[in-house]
């Protein structure tokens, strides 16, 4: 199993890492190294808020880093050198406090922007109640008589299970399916109401730049706006007991015909019976 | 100058200095105290270290393998407790109580019965807290935060594990009180505030950080208790409480003790820098200023620990500025001593070399710290790997190193050898090759979406975690050195002189080395 998997990782290594070096990527791969830029106005957003701090992070890093790098080489006692004497100058001292703070000012305006638009809830074109629970998820669809549990699939179950003897590399998206998914139509602005049953949980699809805590007692309001159709998968981030690495969330994303035609099957199924699950 | 003074039992008229364990058990000689709060620390590094290897173990592939996932959150949560309050920061004690008196040339420390007194709680808090491993329901599972209402679900360990964390607490207090009131009152005649060593000065702020929040965690973690046994609800939202209050109380604590595990490692990198670079502090009073500024700003950012429970958009926002400002005196820091090093004559003995590993590596903790506090990335980045990644950069090349830069640059004097300098550099290097095969590619399992306190992932992530393994794995050994080197110098060796290096500034280097049971009977006089 072992060198089963140092194979993989090399093979995976040939191929994929010249694809990972291009920030793309909303598939999960391998050698996935960057945030994707997701399926959504706000998820390009916060990639390129990411970026941007990245790049201002790795600019002012190659400057310092390269005086130090130069000093270490130049500046040592086996060259013969003499120490310089100075121990401060006002000059450049102040340059550079005061030049941070500019450039913090441009990084927080843009930030700024984003966030304001991320609380903007408003004008919603439907809303799904999410509680986490211990551990499992609950979709109930507001207006719609639709509701529903959502759990780690019975193949990630089985494979993850302490000596299982299941090899995790057999199970397609080993602990990032579900029984029963979450469904929204495309290019509809989806309000989530979260809350939690039991401890705190957090809801997070990467895809989405969406990550909001599930709190007992409370309602968080989050939104969400996919511009394609897809199935986009996350988990629980918020630690919440024993089960906390098993309680995935996936969603979804289908066009407004086909949606309606699955939001008229679930609502067919209600009743006592449990929901059966989505066609995937 | 009592930089005259021999070994002499001589100076021991106070008291007759008992022999073996009582020694220990009842000293009060701040040299004494300080080499036993730093072997504490290390032995608590090794039971730390060895939970983190339980965990790396455990994701080096997917699937679980060796642990049961509550097992695997009881090893996450004891490896930060032990960690934070068990290593870093009785190591930083231990380095106070050695270098404080000797850098401001007073005879000891203010309060000595308080200061051993301090010490030995330490022991007992910790046997304490590992017991709970082995009582019913295991022990404290819910993460070092203690988030209710998962940690209300702790089985029997969680009366023991809040007791342990007021020993704990009540130590760190009187450790500090103790620190204050020395450098207040101690100091040697013309060492005025602004010419202490930048150890010393970052250590006094340090102090009033403990002070002002060690009190605070104590009230958050009895209201757990509370609510737990006597049925108040001040987190229960059934009961008019709520979860997230403890949240903003327990940061409100939490963040300023990320600064406490911080500034006193700026003052030893402020020290070692300037030695080996045989050029004085660039930016002195800058430092100081800039190290008050820090802890000034840690109190009014904690809420940046937090973003996702849902806060209104003006604190978040206000959270937000708040903490990218703490961007402006760090690279104050980090420029001066560049600054420092610019046109010095270095060389690079193994204190130098941890010294410099702390800039580059610390500065990438910083640059991941203000891309944290972008509210919309940190969405994504929170609870994630990315965060697992940069805390770790701050706290093990951060912190750790410059302990152990500090331990490389006084052990000569605290022993009076010195240490295997081949030993040292072997060791300075398979510990910064181990750190950042370790920490730098949980970057990527973060922003790829692995979230973080899971004892098993899906296997997309599983390249980065073995790597991340094999780099634990190299880091946690090689330090399996760092005590041999150690012990070796404290067996023997080549004699140090009083100085030991070329030229360094500061009183504790005109005692002799080993430094005597006693100095600075007679106060120096400084110029
Ligand atoms: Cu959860």
């Amino acid at each position: 199993m072992l060198t089963a998997t140092f194979r993989r990782g090399l093979a995976a290594a040939m191929t994929a890492l010249a694809a990972t070096l291009a920030p793309a990527a909303t598939l999960a791969n391998d050698w996935q190294l960057n945030m994707p830029i997701g399926v959504t106005d706000i998820s390009a957003d916060v990639y390129r808020l990411h970026m941007t701090i990245l790049w201002i992070c790795i600019v002012i890093g190659v400057i310092v880093f390269s005086a130090m790098i130069y000093s270490i080489f130049r500046h040592r006692k086996s060259l013969g050198v003499e120490p310089a004497k100075f121990s401060h100058s006002t000059k450049v001292e102040v340059v550079w406090t005061i030049v941070p703070v500019f450039i913090l000012i441009g990084m927080a305006i843009p930030a700024t922007e984003t966030l304001v638009r991320m609380e903007d809830t408003s004008g919603s074109d439907l809303t799904i109640k999410v509680t986490g629970y211990q551990w499992l998820w609950e979709y109930e669809y507001l207006d719609e008589d639709v509701r529903f549990f959502s759990r780690l699939h019975r193949d990630s179950d089985r494979a993850r299970q302490l000596g299982s003897g299941i090899d995790p590399f057999s199970v397609e998206n080993y602990l990032l399916e579900v029984d029963n998914r979450m469904v929204v139509p495309v290019d509809a602005k989806v309000r989530l109401l979260l809350t939690a049953g039991d401890v705190i949980h957090a809801w997070w699809v990467p895809d989405f730049a969406v990550k909001k805590d599930a709190i007992p007692g409370f309602i968080n309001e989050v939104w969400f706006q996919a511009n394609e159709t897809g199935v986009f998968r996350g988990q629980c981030a918020e630690l919440c007991g024993r089960d906390h690495g098993f309680m995935p969330i996936v969603v979804e994303v289908k066009s407004q015909e086909d949606y309606q035609a699955w939001l008229a099957a679930q609502r067919g199924e209600l009743g006592d019976r449990p929901v059966a699950s989505t066609n995937r | 100058m009592s930089n005259t003074v021999t070994q002499a039992p001589a100076h021991d008229d106070h008291h007759e200095a008992p022999k073996g364990l009582v020694r220990w058990l009842t000293t009060t000689n701040h040299k004494d105290i300080g080499t036993m709060y730093l072997l504490f620390a290390l032995l608590m590094f090794f039971v730390g270290g060895a939970m983190a290897l339980i965990i790396r173990l455990e994701l080096f592939q997917p699937g679980l393998q060796y642990v049961q996932p509550e097992f695997f959150n009881q090893m996450t949560t004891m490896h930060a407790l032990i960690m934070i309050f068990g290593a870093v920061m009785p190591a930083f004690v231990g380095l106070a109580n050695w270098m404080i008196p000797l850098q401001i040339g007073a005879p000891d420390m203010a309060l000595p019965r308080m200061n051993n007194f301090s010490f030995w709680i330490l022991p007992f808090a910790f046997t304490l807290l590992l017991s709970t491993l082995f009582m019913p329901g295991g022990g404290p599972a819910s993460g070092w935060t203690l988030y209710p209402p998962l940690v209300q679900q702790t089985g029997d360990a969680l009366p023991f594990v809040i007791l342990a964390i007021h020993l704990m607490g009540i130590s760190s207090i009187m450790g500090a009180i103790n620190v204050v009131v020395t450098i207040m009152n101690m100091r040697a005649p013309g060492m005025t505030l602004l010419k202490m060593p930048l150890f010393t000065w970052t250590w006094l702020i340090t102090a009033y950080l403990l002070i002002a929040v060690m009190p605070v965690l104590a009230g958050a973690v009895t209201m757990l208790l509370t609510d737990q046994f006597f049925g108040t609800t001040f987190f229960h939202a059934a009961g008019g409480g709520d979860p997230v209050m403890y949240q903003h109380i327990f940061w409100f604590f939490g963040h300023p003790e990320v600064y406490i595990m911080i500034l006193p490692a700026f003052g030893i990198i402020s020290e070692i820098i300037p030695t080996f670079a045989r050029k004085p502090l660039f930016g002195y009073d800058a430092m100081v200023y800039a190290t008050a500024s820090i802890a000034f700003l840690s109190f009014i950012v904690w809420a940046h620990h937090m973003f996702t429970v849902g806060m209104p958009l003006a604190g978040q926002l206000f959270f937000m500025f708040a903490t990218m400002l703490i961007a402006v005196p760090t690279g104050v820091k980090v420029f001066n001593w560049t600054a420092t090093m610019w046109r010095g004559a270095m060389t690079f003995e193994t204190p130098m070399l941890f010294a410099i590993a702390f800039l580059f590596l610390f500065t990438i903790g910083g640059f991941s710290g203000l891309m944290l506090s972008i509210v919309p990335a940190d969405y994504q980045y929170h609870d994630s790997y990315f965060v697992v990644a940069h805390f770790h950069y701050v706290l093990v090349p951060g912190a750790v190193f410059a302990i152990m830069a500090g331990v490389y640059y006084w052990l000569p004097k605290w022993t009076g050898h010195m240490y295997d300098e081949t030993l040292g550099k072997i060791h300075f290097w398979l510990s910064v090759i181990g750190v950042n095969v370790t920490f730098f590619p949980q970057h990527f399992l973060g922003l790829a979406g692995m979230p973080r306190r899971i004892p098993d992932y899906a296997t997309q992530f599983a390249n980065f975690n073995m790597m991340s393994s094999i780099g634990a794995f190299i880091f946690g050994l090689s330090q399996l050195m760092f005590v041999y080197i150690i012990f070796k110098a404290i067996r023997g060796g080549a004699k140090a002189t009083a100085e030991v290096w070329d030229s360094p500034k500061g009183l504790e280097w005109t005692v002799p080395s080993p430094a005597p049971h006693h100095t600075f009977d007679e106060a120096p006089q400084v110029k």
